[in-house]
């Protein structure tokens, strides 16, 4: 059967779940669904080191999907070593040490650049103050030798709905600045994510940059996941952010889960269901109810798609009422 | 005879060079003109091959060869039964073993189709890409209950179904027990393990010298000595021609032994053929569907006690789930049904089983070897019966142990090495009272249980026991020689996995000939170092080898100090042998080091007396009339999250009894690495296979080893019944840790979420978050 | 496809090497037999054993998740590169002997490398935080718990000897 596209940035670990999901659609017709035939070692490919942006971008529009951007690698490389992944042409990003870069905007904002990696992100004092929902985040990104190398960029652009980092940016209403040697454009987080393992930028674009908005004061915020293991991906988590004015009533809410849907999801009901409130146990609960009802886990061999669904209630309520606390904390930045 | 080394905590030998990674594993064998293989595996559980296009693969550069089963001709058959079912004449055994190539039809994912040999790994991956077969896809019996169901998709088409074996074994008798019990529980229980996944994989390479007429065969193997003498016999050589180097491994715990894995056969075949040297790495995708797992059984099992709690009775009728072959006999069922019993007395005990074949990988021993089965039965089917009648749950154990001036002990069953199933020695009291106070049994249940649940900690625990049987035959061997550099050589035929034999191994001796530890050189695993030996497997190489060593060793000993007797001219009883040389008490200057005197032993002129041997050097053999039963009892606290139902070990004790410690080092290495695997197989371990056979989770990232936050500190302690089998007392530890983790970990459970007032039973293994949340409603 | 050869020049353990491979060859792959330094293992080659954990410009990094291409000017420290040019084993390596940190020994090179970096890190470090950052290191024989004990030793080592 003819490889989709969107097939060969499958992740190497949940390419397993993510055939067979599909191939559940296709029930009782057909031959007897196989998985992908167990290989190893990358297929050949023709390596570009990038020289500049301005080169790489012009190459990435002359191979178009042919080419695949290596940053990081942490999640290309073990899907090509299993030849989940073949792309005919890599470009290496790693020799242009300026996209590796963490700075605050006009606005109190920071741009994380494509090249800048966990590590990077992890050990800034800055983002630790200011951006306090990412670094929660990133501590349970697999493990430190995979944050030595893997970039935030990478992960967004890799698209793993099971991925801590894209309901991050969801949660956060990051905005993704994408570049192509045609010209820039800026994509909503809400509009980057389209599919399992799918975004919206174009065969000619690169990921170039990350920008996280200010956070308002009394602003507190929570990530939370339920994983088998340290590190593993998420059966289930959550981002969650919550903005209280000076009476302490709820302004802002923003919820967004991992591994709930074919995308980080972010159900508008439920963060609705806080705003203008005065948050209490009641609002979680029916937040947290309002949540569970919207998403759409997918299951899997670690996770019953209804123990994902019940992990999303128990983690809000959870969540919620760290972040609560967070709002309220007197050291909540102004 | 002062004992310097034996028992004491000493660092290992091998870990200088495998601490600045100049040990040689399999794949670190490199050879001028080496070629690289890979194998086409079946994608489908059950289907004919219609056709294979080796065309297009064929034509690829840098591709040598490509064969499949026709090209082997007559050397392709089924391989042999490594282990026959046991001389019991009411045991029934359909022997269906794996050829190295399929040749008619697929019984299992993963099965090998064709062999594609090239000059890089890369390469090879890229010819199988090449390949075009035509399969025919045949209905799938994937797990027990399917293929044991009436009608099943045969796996065999020439058997009538898919019963594979049935052995039933009786004592006493269960049907007037249960009519005479104040009590009778019945239950189903499931155990389901998974693979060893150890971190290193397998591998084979092989080098065929035509001038010299001789094959080297590099092979992950847990058995050298019976791969020699069988690739000898498949490829029409004789033993001597072939050396079978099993180099430092990876891990073995039961799967690196198979006789054949279908690579051992294909890799040297091709050597042979092509004459340049073949190398074949598995991969670890492809070691979830090549490498032999260990499975399912489904236990009907029942228990008839009389009001005290003391067990009258046990029945058990089991189904276990062989996979697609059987090569390796009844070791798994047989070891369930014996060590079900415990080190309880149970006077009446009717245990059959039925093995069914499925479209499955082969089911081989896997650390603990079916012992984690029967084990789960009893201790579960205690706890229930604790419940039911009222009485604490490390008591109603107490209350059940075979006393201690009982042994040795027959059980009156057929045991896993033919022998009947005979406890040698043991006292379990000492060892529950240790353990009970080394987890705070009581003030845990009185104080601390309830403070915690009333401050919303959901803590529980548990204490299981079990007896492990150990050291088992057929017999190891050791061949001993004082070097003329001074250096002791000292070589046995099992090989090494990480078990410390070349340093546990060299303390035997060490003692014995008067010299140090680290200067006695362990050479394991080679065919041309030592010819004899059966293997490491069922924790007997100390036990086993260890004994023939010692009484190596002993005859060494002997040696030199009558060679040093002649010498000096004085009496054995004058001499002293110590620090590597031989001295006359109290004489000054009349001392001579080992070396020389091994020189002496073995002049180059003159003559010498009539029975005399050349060199210091003795070789003995050891063969146990059955195998020493160690003991164990392990307890746990856990806190479970009820809303996540995620689970953290709070404490975790094992006391242990593994007759005379070696070293105490290694024993606790082996302990706390058994006891690891078993938090594997009770909490985060399970090969999830769908109904057409698909290994839906075989990668390291969905099927979960435990990492060093899933793993507790674990606290040790021993107690020492020395078996009376071997002059050393020892009885085997290498498996003990892995055995009874599964009903610690639902009776904690159960007591942390205090199932049982809730009507709720944990009675399978393994257990997770999410099987949990099934079990307690959710949906 | 072509097979392009790449030359790849970088330090390994201090000495400069230079290899020309296909683009495709993973760093593992050519540390260990183009270069020879088969003391750095292979596990999975999918990122979760660890294993092949290797130092990449001082930091631990997987080596079976990087083309050697990648390596080009830049150095590598693999576990051949700890011990002293004598043979002399570093404070980590006596400590993982003294302590029984290691069984059959093929995770041993991965966790060295590992525990080598987070120990200049971490100078003083809690169990807990040896246990976090073992985490992504996979050992199927020992339990774990000799190995955090190694590293418990060596800091307390390397802390007295200061």
């Amino acid at each position: 059967m003819p490889v989709a596209s969107h097939e060969r940035r499958l992740g190497a670990g949940r390419l397993v779940r993510r055939v067979h999901r599909r191939s559940s659609l296709t029930a009782c017709q057909g031959p007897p669904r196989e998985l992908p035939p167990r290989r190893m070692k990358p297929a050949a490919f023709a390596y570009h080191a990038a020289e500049t942006l301005e080169q790489a971008l012009a190459l990435k529009a002359q191979l178009g999907d042919e080419a695949r951007w290596l940053a990081g690698g942490q999640s290309l490389l073990p899907a090509m070593n299993l030849r989940l992944a073949r792309p005919a042409a890599l470009i290496d990003l790693n020799p242009l040490a300026a996209l590796d870069v963490i700075a605050p905007t006009a606005d109190g904002g920071w741009r994380i650049g494509a090249l800048t990696r966990y590590r990077g992100i992890e050990r800034d004092a800055r983002i630790a103050r200011a951006q306090p929902l990412l670094s929660e985040a990133l501590s349970q990104v697999a493990h430190p030798q995979i944050r030595n190398r893997g970039t935030l960029c990478g992960n967004l652009a890799h698209a793993d709905p099971a991925s801590e980092l894209p309901a991050v940016m969801l949660a956060l209403d990051a905005r993704l600045h994408a570049r192509s040697a045609a010209g820039a454009r800026w994509i909503a987080a809400a509009d980057f994510f389209r599919d399992i393992f799918t975004t919206a930028l174009a065969q000619d674009e690169l990921l170039i940059e990350v920008e996280l908005p200010k956070l308002p004061a009394r602003t507190g915020s929570c990530f939370l996941e339920v994983a088998r293991r340290r590190g593993d991906f998420a059966m289930m988590g959550i981002a969650a952010v919550l903005t209280l004015d000076q009476d302490g009533i709820c302004g802002h809410a923003s919820l967004a889960y991992c591994n709930a849907g074919a995308t980080p999801q972010r159900p508008r009901a439920a963060a609705q269901a806080l705003i203008g409130r005065r948050v209490g146990a009641p609002e979680i609960d029916e937040a947290a109810a309002l949540a569970q009802q919207a998403i759409d886990p997918p299951g899997s061999v670690q996770a019953d798609a209804g123990f994902q669904r019940h992990l999303a209630g128990v983690l809000t309520r959870r969540a919620l009422r760290r972040a609560l606390e967070r709002a309220a904390a007197p050291e909540t930045p102004a | 005879m002062t004992t310097r080394f034996f028992g004491a905590p000493i660092t290992r030998n091998e870990d200088p060079r495998l601490l600045t990674g100049q040990a040689l594993f399999v794949d670190d064998v490199e050879l001028a003109g080496l070629l690289h293989a890979a194998l086409l595996r079946s994608p489908l559980a059950h289907a004919r091959i219609r056709s294979i296009d080796l065309a297009a693969a064929r034509a690829r550069p840098g591709v040598v060869a490509i064969y499949t089963a026709e090209d082997l001709g007559a050397v392709w058959k089924p391989g042999p039964l490594v282990v026959p079912p046991p001389p019991l004449e009411q045991v029934v055994y359909h022997t269906r073993t794996q050829g190295p190539l399929v040749k008619h039809k697929i019984r299992h994912v993963g099965e090998p189709i064709a062999f594609v040999v090239a000059e890089s790994r890369a390469i090879a991956e890229d010819a199988l890409d090449d390949i075009v077969v035509d399969y025919e896809p045949l209905p799938v019996a994937a797990d027990l209950l399917t293929a044991a169901a009436p009608g099943a998709p045969r796996v065999h088409d020439d058997l009538p179904d898919n019963v594979a074996a049935q052995l039933r074994q009786t004592k006493g008798d269960y049907a007037a027990a249960a009519t005479r019990a104040a009590l009778v529980i019945k239950r189903r229980f499931r155990y389901d393990r998974g693979c060893s996944s150890p971190i290193e994989t397998r591998g084979v390479v092989a080098e065929w010298n035509a001038k010299a007429d001789r094959l080297t065969v590099w092979d992950t193997t847990q058995a050298p000595v019976f791969l020699r003498n069988g690739l000898a016999g498949v490829l029409g050589l004789s033993e001597r021609q072939v050396r079978v180097i099993a180099p430092f491994i990876g891990g073995g715990f039961g799967p690196k032994i198979v006789m054949f894995y279908p690579e051992e056969i294909l890799v040297p075949w091709a050597a042979m053929r092509l004459e340049r040297p073949v190398k074949w790495i598995e991969d670890r995708s492809e070691h979830f569907v090549a490498t032999t797992h260990e499975r399912d059984q489904i236990h009907d099992a029942e228990i008839a006690l009389a009001p005290d709690g003391r067990i009258l009775g046990v029945k058990d009728v089991f189904l276990h789930d062989m996979g697609a072959y059987d090569p390796y006999g009844l070791t798994i069922p047989l070891n369930s049904q014996c060590t079900l019993l415990g080190p309880y007395a149970i006077p009446s005990y009717d245990s059959s089983f039925t093995c069914y074949f499925t479209h499955k990988p082969i089911v081989t021993p896997y650390r603990g070897a079916g012992r984690q089965h029967g084990v789960f039965v009893i201790e579960r089917l205690l706890d229930l019966a604790a419940q039911a009648l009222g009485i604490d749950r490390a008591e109603i154990r107490r209350r059940n142990f075979i006393a201690p001036d009982a042994f040795p002990h027959d059980n009156e069953i057929m045991f896993q090495d033919f022998a009947a199933l005979k406890y040698d020695s043991g006292n379990y009291a000492p060892m529950l009272d240790k353990l009970l106070e080394m987890i705070g049994y009581d003030a845990f249940l009185k104080d601390e249980q309830p403070t915690l649940r009333a401050a919303g900690k959901h803590v529980g625990i548990a204490v299981v026991c079990y007896v492990e049987g150990t050291g088992i035959g057929p017999y190891e061997g050791a061949k001993i020689q004082v070097q003329s550099s001074g250096r002791v050589s000292l070589a046995t035929g099992t090989g090494t996995q990480g078990q410390g034999h070349y340093t546990s191994f060299a303390q035997i001796a060490a003692d014995q000939l008067g010299v140090d530890v680290r200067d006695i050189d362990v050479v394991t695993g080679d065919t041309d170092q030592f010819y004899w030996g059966a293997g490491t497997f069922a924790s007997r190489g100390a036990v086993v080898a260890g004994t023939a060593i010692d009484q190596a060793a002993k005859v060494v000993r002997q040696k030199i100090l009558r060679t040093a007797a002649e010498h000096f001219e004085c009496a054995e009883q004058d001499l002293v042998l110590e620090n590597g040389a031989v001295a006359v008490n109290g004489v000054p200057g009349k001392s001579i080091a080992l070396g020389a005197l091994a020189g002496l032993a073995n002049p180059m002129r003159g003559a010498v007396a009539a029975g005399t041997e050349p060199g210091l050097e003795a070789t003995s053999y050891f063969g146990p009339p059955y195998g020493a039963t160690a003991s164990g009892a392990h307890a746990m606290i856990v806190e479970v999250d009820p809303e996540t139902l995620m689970l953290t070990i709070k404490k975790y004790v094992v006391v242990h009894d593994c007759g005379t410690i070696i070293n105490p080092l290694i024993v606790a290495g082996q302990v706390q690495g058994g006891v690891a695997q078993g938090i594997g197989n009770a909490f985060y371990e399970q090969l999830v296979f769908d109904a057409e056979g698909q290994l839906l989770n075989g990668t390291l990232a969905d099927y979960l080893l435990p990492s060093a936050l899933e793993v507790p500190r674990m606290e040790l302690a021993h107690t020492v019944t020395p078996s009376p089998l071997n002059p050393l007392g020892i009885k085997g530890v290498g498996e003990a840790g892995a055995i009874p983790v599964g009903p610690l970990f639902a009776q904690a459970i159960e007591n942390a979420l205090d199932l049982p007032a809730k009507g709720i039973e944990l009675l399978e293994i393994p257990l997770s978050p999410n099987r949990l949340w099934q079990l307690l409603g959710g949906s | 496809m072509s097979a392009t050869r790449h030359r790849v020049s970088l330090t390994v353990n201090g000495a400069p090497r230079t290899t020309e491979i296909e683009a495709r060859a993973l760093l593992s792959d050519v540390l260990r037999h183009e270069l020879g330094l088969s003391g750095t293992h292979v596990g999975c080659e999918q990122g979760v054993c660890g294993a092949c954990t290797v130092l990449f410009d001082g930091l631990p990094v997987r080596a079976c998740l990087m083309l050697a291409v990648q390596a080009t000017g830049h150095a590598i420290t693999t576990v051949e590169g700890l011990a002293g040019a004598d043979g002399t084993l570093d404070g980590l390596q006596t400590a993982f002997r003294d302590t029984h940190a290691l069984q059959c020994g093929y995770c041993t090179p991965g966790i060295l490398i590992t525990m080598r970096a987070f120990l200049d890190e971490h100078p003083a470090p809690s169990e807990a935080e040896i246990r976090e950052a073992l985490s992504g290191n996979l050992c199927r024989c020992t339990g774990y718990q000799h190995i955090v004990d190694a590293v418990l030793l060596a800091a307390a080592r390397r802390r007295a000897a200061a």
